[in-house]
């Protein structure tokens, strides 16, 4: 086998495990119960699969000027893919998208609890000062 | 190579419909947003691929904007999710106190 048909190979391995893990965080979506756990499958393709998929680019291509066009891509997903993902878990504990029995331990709630209260304190206190 | 490429269309498409199945099905806003990030996603590696089987680099440019950009919509989104677009499920139809407390509020507010 040569130098440029084991490349080949590696690039048409690389995409199929990129596909596979495409089709992992499908299916992860549809049969997790809620929008905590499918965040969990959601997370799968957005970076190893990426990697995979820009490793078969480099390795088609051959060239060191794809390899550095390729590498703030997966630069930029990795750091946007955390942000977007910290948003959407924080929305979802507030608003009570989850369900509690699929937890083992809940260490935000209390601390959420706390500072619920503290708001409702505070407004209490401005309307009494109102009054 | 010709095998790849119909193996890895084939997965793609499989994973892009159970995306779109779960954008349709729902049920919450946050639900979709997740499964239309991983549709995303998708596109992006279904971009990739259609690199390496024509063997250019053309593309490239768009997979950096997608990669970049895709984070605005996400938290556009999230940031204006609020306590009445909790969608009710058989849980909490039968037994309220499963689900986790939302705390005082009106419902109406935005998450802080």
């Amino acid at each position: 086998m040569t130098f440029d048909e084991t490349l080949n190979l590696l690039a048409s391995i690389s995409l199929l495990l990129g596909a596979f893990l495409s089709v992992a965080a499908g299916i992860g979506l549809v049969r997790f119960p809620d929008a905590l756990s499918r965040m969990h499958a959601a997370t799968k393709p957005q970076i190893l699969g990426l990697i995979f998929v820009v490793l078969a680019i480099a390795l088609e291509s051959r060239e060191w000027a794809t390899l550095l066009l390729v590498i703030p891509i997966v630069l930029f997903q990795m750091l946007t893919a955390p942000i977007s993902a910290h948003m959407v878990g924080r929305a979802g504990y507030r608003t009570g998208n989850f369900s509690k029995e699929t937890l083992v331990v809940d260490e935000l709630e209390d601390a959420v609890n706390r500072a619920s209260t503290d708001a409702a304190d505070s407004r209490r206190g401005t309307d009494d000062a109102r009054a | 190579m010709n095998v790849v490429f119909i193996v890895t269309s084939v997965l793609f498409t499989i994973a892009a419909l159970l995306t779109v199945y779960r954008i349709v099905r729902g049920p919450s806003i946050l639900d979709r947003m997740i499964a239309s990030d991983v549709l995303l996603t998708t596109l992006m590696l279904v971009v990739g691929a259609e690199m390496v089987y024509n063997g250019h680099t053309r593309t490239i440019p768009l997979m950096v904007v997608l990669a970049s950009t895709a984070i605005f919509a996400t938290i556009a989104v999230a940031r204006y999710v609020s306590k009445q677009d909790r969608v009710p499920t058989q849980a909490t139809l039968a037994d309220p106190g499963t689900l986790a407390d939302p705390g005082p509020g009106t419902g109406e507010e935005a998450t802080p």
